[in-house]
């Protein structure tokens, strides 16, 4: 198949990159800045309007000072996504030219679709956040729900192109380009899109939640345990705490799909080196080109959790060659990373929901409110851990099993210094976020309540 | 059917240009405040309140832009992303600041960190049009070869074509940004803002024609297709648009009639880029045409389709916006216009019916899950676990409040 790939149309022709693993390394941080921000455009439109919503059938103004003190995190928040998400566009050409120019086609109506749901997401948060005050409350409301919509079908629309790079289909391959394209169904009927989708979804929940709770577990710890911190971290902890067990189901089918689609990918998960019936999963460990090592193994565990069956036959590593294999300990670790820190979260949102549930108030131990201020960074190393499991999983391929990541890359020069500078202005950016979120957190609650 | 999506795309420049160009000429006002009638601070704090709520969506017009090229041309998108990198890498710069900037100065009026963030806001604000107005040069003047980064990394932007096209996206930014201003300050009945606004656009109108005849004359001995396409044919038509157009302008602010002023300074801008396509069609690239450079038939239907059903939903939204904006309702209030709603005495809640749904969801969920390996039996399982989701959401956010004080700290 490389061998068509030589030749693109005589154009995009295969490349003779030095810095390839530069451009990597430099899509990755962008995608890393933006991946978070991407939870918050999921879940927070969600919770600010349920804070809202209840002070419309309440009347409780202390829950439209908590939607307002939101809506202005959620806004800036939603700016800086803007941008990292214009860079990832960008990118997109900058880097992959020979990728776009030959497979754009196919999955492009994936980002158009997609910019039609950010210029709602735009319109209706300008509308809303300035709109506070000066709309009537139940118009109000209104004008944020397309917020929380919009934040949904955006991420699908970019997800479906990520379930096409990892599944494509809907194209004819003729000299390394896609023809005779079905956008629509290479997209919506592509069967490892969904998985994916719904997974991240959940994830936005996790993510966004913890790292709101944490705010007030902090609050909490340091003596400031109103009303306003409870309700606040009331909201956004449920919504964690829901999210995190069920997304262990959730893992449990994405697992089962990529077994069914990509065995390498699995394969590389667990580190298999052989085809193995009844195949073990190890906990922690190296693989050594072969085997993992110093790991613990757990008899026939891989085979129950692909295939739901412990005598299952696993495909290896082995069944490709090398240079089709993924870095095989740069996903194992990753995936390790996400699962384990997805059953911690799982375990701590399950204890919430039991005092919470069962006893009607909210935990009252300083080790539950520290683990909850260490979830938000957990939850979003597991996001990137997730990421980077399925991305670096899908190596070396950039459209699975037809283009490889090396025929897509520039052959412009400079990347390097492109990376270079893009570091320092995310570190800025970063420090910027930083130091904005703390003055949030500072001003006082009566600038919000009147006015 | 290989030219409509052009035509979006044109569009998608023609409102970025008009729109957001407006925002980074905002921009360059604050760095450029003072020296006319209103107070520094008052021309920069008028320049940043006028484009609080619409600063993202004028954004989203370039990445239309952007999506709809790379589905519809693709080896165009890859051309021209690859060969010009480098200017388009300082755009992205300078969109990272500038929305970094806006992000951290919106938020934050009584800072006194925000001297820097403003002047950070201002340059990005000359950085970002001016690169991207070297990329249009650089296609325009045919600088931009067929192939991954087949073109001349440097003289591709760095060219006079590209150096006087980018100079005149500052300045149309600028002009627009002014005029715009102007009739902002107008509704607001802040006379010497609109006055100051007014002498802004008036010399940056004049600024922004000459650099636009002056460009002409570079593009003549540049490059002499690019030239020719302009002065024949629809070329010649959307250049003399463009100009009755600004000159109209020029007229109607000094009437100081700013809405109509509004219209007419967008129309010519917008008869810059339409100008520039009927010039160069049917060519894209050097030796591509629009019909070479066209994805299949499929695609560019359901491009035109995507772009037709996102129109019925967006055109409303913008309207919607846009009319909240010029009519003030979106303006900073002194006194809250809104009514504030009493407090009503909560209801009593069915939660043991919603406990029993929940966990009810939640077997039925797991179950169809985990066993099902495809179809509708998995579908229905997950629907089941986003309805246990939100039903145990609905318990245990339900009226935190009102519990019981727990614990006071300790």
């Amino acid at each position: 198949m490389t061998g068509l790939l030589a030749t693109v149309g005589g154009v995009f022709t295969s490349v003779d990159q030095d810095y390839l693993s530069q451009a990597r390394q430099m899509q990755a941080l962008s995608l890393a800045v933006h991946i978070p921000l991407v939870c918050f455009g999921i879940a927070f439109p969600a919770m600010v309007l349920y804070c809202e919503w209840r002070y419309l059938r309440t009347g409780d103004a202390l829950f439209r000072t908590l939607a307002r003190r939101w809506s202005k995190i959620m806004l800036a928040l939603f700016a800086v996504g803007v941008v990292t998400g214009t860079i990832l566009s960008f990118e997109f050409g900058l880097l992959w030219p020979a990728f776009m120019a030959n497979f754009a086609n196919v999955f492009g109506l994936g980002f158009t679709l997609e910019g039609f749901s950010f210029f709602i997401e735009a319109i209706f948060i300008g509308i809303y956040v300035y709109g506070w005050d000066r709309l009537p409350p139940r118009a109000h409301f209104l004008s944020g729900i397309p917020i929380a919509i919009a934040g949904v079908t955006g991420s699908l629309f970019v997800i479906s192109v990520n379930g096409w790079m990892n599944h494509p289909g809907g194209f004819t391959l003729q000299e390394g380009r896609a023809v005779n394209e079905h956008p629509w169904s290479a997209l919506f009927g592509n069967s490892f899109f969904w998985h994916e989708f719904v997974h991240m979804y959940f994830a936005g929940y996790i993510v966004a939640g913890f790292l709101v709770a944490g705010a007030y577990a902090w609050a909490f710890l340091r003596g400031r345990w109103g009303r306003y911190e409870r309700t606040a971290l009331t909201v956004a902890l449920s919504a964690a705490a829901i999210a995190a067990p069920l997304q262990v189901v959730i893992g449990d089918w994405a697992a089962r799909e990529v077994a069914s689609a990509q065995p390498t990918k699995l394969a590389a998960l667990e580190g298999l080196g052989q085809t193995t019936r009844g195949a073990p999963e190890h906990l922690l460990g190296w693989y050594n080109g072969h085997d993992v090592v110093y790991g613990i193994e757990i008899p026939r565990l891989l085979s129950l959790l692909a295939f739901h069956d412990p005598n299952a036959t696993v495909q290896g590593l082995n069944a490709v060659p090398i240079a089709d294999q993924p870095p095989v300990n740069v996903v194992r670790f990753s995936f390790q990373t996400m699962v384990g820190i997805g059953t911690l979260l799982a375990l701590l949102g399950v204890v919430y929901l039991y005092v919470r549930l069962r006893h009607r108030r909210l935990p009252n131990s300083t080790w539950f409110y520290r683990a909850v201020m260490l979830a938000g960074p957990l939850s979003v190393t597991a996001l990137w851990a997730g990421w980077i499991t399925t991305e670096v999983g899908r190596q070396p391929w950039i459209v699975y099993h037809v283009m490889r990541t090396t025929d897509a890359v520039t052959e412009a020069r400079g990347i390097p210094v492109g990376y270079g500078t893009l570091i320092v202005v995310y570190l800025a950016l970063a420090g910027g976020v930083a130091w904005l979120l703390r003055r949030f957190s500072r001003a006082p609650l009566e600038v919000d309540r009147h006015g | 059917m290989a030219e409509i999506p052009m035509a979006f795309i044109l569009a998608g420049l023609a409102a970025y240009t008009v729109l957001a160009g407006a925002d980074f000429g905002a921009g360059l006002w604050t760095l450029l405040a003072g020296g006319g009638p209103a107070s520094r601070v008052a021309v920069r704090d008028h320049a940043r309140h006028a484009m609080g709520p619409v600063w993202e969506a004028n954004h989203v017009w370039l990445i239309f832009v952007l999506v709809v090229c790379w589905t519809a041309y693709p080896v165009v998108f890859g051309s021209i992303m690859s060969t010009l990198a480098i200017p388009v890498f300082l755009a992205a710069v300078g969109i990272i600041l500038r929305g970094a900037s806006y992000a951290l100065r919106g938020q934050l009026d009584t800072s006194r960190a925000q001297h820097p963030i403003e002047n950070l806001f201002a340059l990005s604000s000359i950085l970002t049009p001016f690169a991207l107005g070297t990329v249009v040069g650089g296609i325009a003047s045919g600088r931009v070869p067929v192939g991954n980064a087949a073109g001349d990394p440097v003289t591709s932007w760095l060219n006079p074509t590209s150096v006087v096209i980018g100079a005149l996206a500052v300045a149309t930014g600028g002009y627009l940004a002014a005029v715009y201003l102007a009739a902002d300050a107008h509704r607001l009945g802040e006379r010497t803002l609109e006055l100051d606004f007014r002498a802004r656009a008036l010399v940056s109108g004049l600024c922004a024609g000459a650099l636009a005849l002056a460009a002409l004359v570079v593009v003549r001995s540049d490059a002499p297709a690019l030239f020719h396409g302009l002065t024949s044919d629809g070329g010649i038509a959307a250049v003399g648009v463009s100009v009755a157009a600004g000159l109209m302008t020029l007229f109607l602010v000094w009437r100081r009639h700013f809405g109509p002023a509004r219209a007419s300074a967008a129309l010519a801008v917008a008869a810059i880029v339409a100008g520039w396509a009927l010039a160069q069609r049917p060519r894209v690239l050097p030796g591509l045409t629009i019909d070479q450079a066209a994805a299949s038939r499929p695609t560019l239907l359901a491009t035109i389709i995507a772009v037709a059903c996102g129109a019925i939903v967006l055109v409303p939204s913008l309207l919607l916006l846009f009319r909240l904006v010029l009519r003030g309702r979106l303006d900073p209030a002194d006194t809250p216009s809104a009514t504030i709603l009493p407090p009503r005495t909560p209801r009593k809640e069915q939660n043991h019916l919603l406990a029993a749904f929940a966990a009810a969801t939640f077997l039925i969920g797991v179950g169809m899950t985990v066993i099902a390996n495809s179809g509708w039996v998995l579908a229905l399982g997950i629907i089941c676990l986003f309805a246990c989701a939100i039903s145990t959401f609905g318990l245990a956010a339900a009226d935190p409040s009102q519990q019981t004080e727990s614990r006071i700290h300790g």
